[in-house]
């Protein structure tokens, strides 16, 4: 039952897998990573955008076009809730450790609540050509749904890549993760700074809700795994980086995929979170950290 | 000494009630509410006193409550037996991921306690021997003591439990690990350089706080004549845990006490009245409502009372 070709193909399923779960990590990575805001409701806020994926594909649009509409207004939802928790927690400095996680943890809850008070617990699927079919290469079987789901994510990563490097709010992005009050000397407001990136990351989940609902069926606690894999990704990458998200969402992606087909799906979920202890105790800074 | 006196006062009051012939629902719930009482105050040892954030109390809850069965099913131990050595094994589970994480920054110590359940959970999902993912059903042996039920001994001991944990956290917070913690919360570097050995303390918080949760745990499958991993390592302990120190003020041993004893009561209340998914929402709000407008809890909210009353 062990043989050669099929660990093949389960890593090259991980690859496919391995992006999907980079795209639907890299608003933590901008949140958590550069921003260093703890961010426990970023799973939660997923789930949630493919609930709302789910809503507006319910009238005929394709779910990934209803990911792009839902951007603008998580973009918004975002940028409200950062500023919601600097006023509240940052702004007052002392013990915004203990009652920012309460915050976020308590968001998490009420959200996941929230959703299965109005769609209760059965699982959601949505509707698309793609879904459903695979492309066939050979011997090999590429299911679209998983294709879409890594394209999009390469072409987010290079989009936000990009962005972080070459745009003027990009890189003040990225010099207010490394220097707060170097940045506020240099003359650019801080708060604004890291509204905008809160908003990005938050838009980019909206899309990443959409991939996680095309990808499989979505229950609303679906968030609390996600809590692993995707903090498991933002980890191993180093905080911050883009591009270690996407090599950290592959290796997350290969691993899960190759114990998935060797020890059995009963061991999946322990995959993710076992990779990120292990990284917490040898390599805190990630692959990719300074 | 007028604090010995009313925990000695709790015990007698508690034994009492568990000999009295009133409703065996009272007991049930009532272990339930008790229950949270230690876990509330096992949490805030970490969480309060140190500010480092527990996400992870299914997983030591489970420890204890599995640790349990195991002993049962192997060698019969009684209750006692299997309490102490729940809170053993949870204890060291502490150690474990205190010395894997406290070095770190406080949220990597959160990240980690809640990758503990899951990674644990599927163990035991995996584990024949304690019923795997179906679970295991358990007949309570026919020892009671004195007792009319077992359901009511099993009362009386978490009341103790209670009590004692409360003894514990007092003794912490007025010791020199209580300042050491609460140095470490203010400014860890401050703390180093002052001299408190910080990794120690906070290791030492850790294992206590863990055995707690496992002593809380350790009762849970007798109780309920059945364990079963999905509702033993449901994240909804964490929430509980977290919410109840938090609404009540985290600086002080009765803190936890009150949260939990109000938000416990309510919690059942709800849950029978209404839905256990309404119950939750309830924590969530309360827990959101008090972070953000109350951040000293109904502790400091009744200080602020008096000191504007004077």
């Amino acid at each position: 039952m062990f043989s050669l070709e099929l660990l093949f193909e389960a890593a090259l399923f991980g690859v496919l897998l391995g992006c999907f779960y980079a795209a639907v990590s890299l608003g933590l990575s901008v949140a958590f990573g550069l921003l260093d805001v703890p961010y426990v409701a970023h799973p939660a806020l997923l789930v949630m955008g493919s609930y709302a994926t789910y809503l507006i594909s319910s009238l005929g649009i394709d779910p990934l076009l209803s990911g792009l509409l839902l951007m603008p207004i998580f973009f918004l939802l975002g940028m409200g809730l950062y500023r919601f928790y600097y006023e509240t927690f940052e702004k007052r400095g002392s013990d915004a450790g203990v009652r920012g996680l309460g915050f976020f943890f308590g968001i998490a809850f009420i959200i996941e609540v929230a959703l299965i008070l109005v769609f209760g617990v059965d699982q959601r699927t949505v509707r698309a050509g793609y879904i459903g079919s695979s492309l066939e290469i050979g011997d090999y079987r590429f299911p679209y749904r998983m294709l879409m789901a890594f394209a999009v994510a390469l072409l987010l990563t290079l989009v936000l890549t990009i962005y972080f490097s070459k745009t003027f709010n990009g890189r003040a992005i990225k010099a207010v993760g490394q220097d707060e009050s170097a940045l506020r000397l240099m003359g650019a407001n801080p708060v604004k700074i890291k509204q905008l990136a809160f908003g990005i990351a938050t838009a980019v989940n909206a899309l990443a809700g959409a991939l996680l609902i095309i990808v499989g069926p979505v229950e609303p606690a679906m968030d609390r795994i996600y809590i692993g894999r995707t903090f498991c990704v933002v980890v191993l990458a180093g905080l911050g980086s883009m591009s270690g998200t996407l090599v950290a969402g592959l290796i997350l992606g290969v691993v899960e995929s190759v114990v998935l087909m060797t020890l059995g799906a009963s061991w999946a979920p322990a995959v993710s979170f076992g990779l990120l202890l292990v990284m917490l105790g040898l390599r805190p800074q990630g692959l990719f950290g300074r | 000494m007028k604090f010995w006196i009313i925990c000695l006062a709790l015990v007698l009051g508690s034994l009492g009630l568990s000999l009295s012939g009133i409703n065996e629902y009272v007991f049930f719930a009532g272990f339930v509410i008790l229950q949270f009482v230690v876990l509330a105050t096992a949490w805030n040892i970490l969480g309060g006193y140190a500010g480092y954030v527990n996400f992870g109390v299914p997983a030591f809850v489970a420890v204890g409550g599995y640790t349990a069965v195991v002993l049962f099913k192997s060698i019969q131990a009684p209750i006692l037996v299997q309490i102490l050595g729940g809170g053993i094994l949870a204890g060291v589970l502490g150690l474990a991921v205190g010395l894997l994480t406290l070095k770190l920054r406080g949220i990597f110590f959160s990240i980690a306690t809640v990758a503990v359940v899951f990674i644990l959970e599927t163990v035991v999902m995996n584990w024949r021997y304690v019923g795997g993912a179906t679970g295991l059903q358990l007949t309570r042996p026919a020892d009671l003591a004195f007792f009319d039920s077992y359901t009511r001994m099993l009362f009386f001991v978490m009341a103790v439990l209670a009590i004692g944990s409360v003894i514990i956290a007092r003794y912490i917070q007025n010791s020199f690990l209580g300042r050491g913690l609460r140095a470490v919360r203010d400014s860890e570097e401050a703390a180093e350089c002052s001299g408190v050995p910080t990794l120690r303390i906070k290791l030492i918080a850790c294992v206590v706080s863990g055995a707690l949760m496992g002593v809380a745990g350790a009762p849970m499958p007798m109780y309920l004549s059945y364990i079963e991993p999905t509702a033993t390592f449901n994240l909804s302990y964490s929430i509980s845990a977290l919410a109840m120190p938090i609404i009540g003020g985290t600086s002080h041993w009765m803190g936890p006490v009150i949260g939990a004893l109000l938000l416990g009561t309510l919690q059942q209340i709800v849950t029978v009245t209404v839905s256990n998914e309404l119950n939750v929402l309830v924590v969530g709000l309360l827990l959101v409502f008090f972070v953000v407008a109350a951040p000293d809890g109904v502790l400091g909210l009744v200080k602020k009372w008096k000191q504007s009353s004077k």
